[in-house]
């Protein structure tokens, strides 16, 4: 196969060969291929760190056989940190346009009123 | 291709699916997709919500552990944590031009997906062999809505892996950027499946 050349590489900014448009600097995606090759690098990082914490989660809770709430603690603080990877690196959201991070607070806000309204709630009613 | 046939073509184009809106700063598909996660977030948020007020509420409360499959659901996870970065590949190999190898890792992404199901697939037949049902008690029945619904995401992702990989490539000749675009949009949507189960995965299995 033919070596990958500049001219081939797509600008996921501009979507623009060549990086002929304008470039936002909030933006950290690669341009070139070599910042392109560092940022799959980074993807392979990151795997190895999910699935380093993935085997942590599992002998934390499932080999020490914990009591509910440490395991509980445990498991949910491990899984935040698996979700902060994945969000942040496979989905971009540590380098992203300020809309989406708009479209993710208002989310957060519901979710947690979702969170919230059932356990704000009496629901130990019944039979009373 | 005349002025008459390129005034029409203009026409027929669809605003803003290769280069980002100038208000957005996004091409209108990504930001679609993330309008899209959102409500998939208040879809989960529902359940997860229901599973909270469930377990709360409950003077006891069965471990997953006890009797569901941790190795089987240990080694989902690092399937599905595997799927993300192969779509993630996909999409790199296409920025750089790389038609061959960005199919062949949506292919693999494909093969993980089919693997997670198989393996949820035993998992299920196990239960229902055991005798548990979602009318055995209110744990199974969340164990079996949020995996079920899970399982739902993962197949319909796995139809638009499928059509990419088998029909959707032919777009690479002619709209390469689209294309890269819409695996970039897909593989968004497989992350999240990937979070969902990040999240199911201790909530249900381990604690």
């Amino acid at each position: 196969m033919d070596p990958i050349k500049e001219k081939d590489v797509i600008d996921p900014l501009t979507h623009a060969h060549d990086g002929a448009a304008m470039v936002d600097p909030n933006i950290h995606h690669g341009h070139t291929p070599e910042e392109i090759r560092k940022e799959m690098k980074v993807y392979l990082a990151v795997f190895v760190g999910l699935g380093a914490l993935t085997g942590l989660t599992v002998y934390a809770c499932y080999g020490l056989r914990m009591p509910p709430h440490k395991a509980i603690a445990i498991a949910l603080a491990i899984a935040a940190t698996k979700g902060f990877l994945v969000a942040g690196f496979f989905m971009h959201l540590l380098s992203e346009r300020k809309v989406i991070y708009g479209v993710l607070i208002l989310t957060a806000f519901f979710f947690a009123v979702l969170l919230w309204g059932p356990w704000h709630h009496n629901y130990d009613m019944f039979g009373r | 291709m005349d002025a008459h046939a390129h005034a029409a073509h203009h026409e027929l184009e669809i605003p803003y699916n290769v280069h980002p809106r100038p208000d957005t700063g996004l091409y209108n598909a990504k930001f679609g997709i993330w309008l899209f996660l959102a409500s998939e977030v208040m879809l989960f948020g529902a359940l997860f919500s229901t599973y909270i007020l469930l377990r709360s509420s409950a003077p006891t409360w069965p471990r997953g552990w006890t009797f569901l499959n941790v190795p089987l659901a240990t080694v989902n996870t690092f399937v599905l944590i595997a799927s993300s970065v192969t779509v993630i590949m996909a999409w790199s190999y296409l920025r750089l031009g790389d038609l061959k190898k960005g199919r062949i890792f949506i292919a693999l992404t494909l093969l993980c997906a089919l693997g997670f199901l198989v393996i949820k697939g035993f998992e299920y037949t196990h239960e229902f062999q055991e005798g548990r049902s979602p009318a055995t008690n209110n744990f199974m029945a969340i164990y079996f809505t949020l995996t079920g619904l899970h399982g739902l995401h993962v197949i319909g992702g796995m139809v638009v892996f499928a059509y990419f990989l088998f029909f959707g490539h032919k777009m690479w000749a002619t709209e390469r950027e689209r294309y890269t675009n819409r695996i970039e949009v897909v593989g968004l949507y497989w992350h999240f499946v990937d979070l969902v189960w990040i999240f199911l995965f201790p909530s249900l299995y381990l604690m």
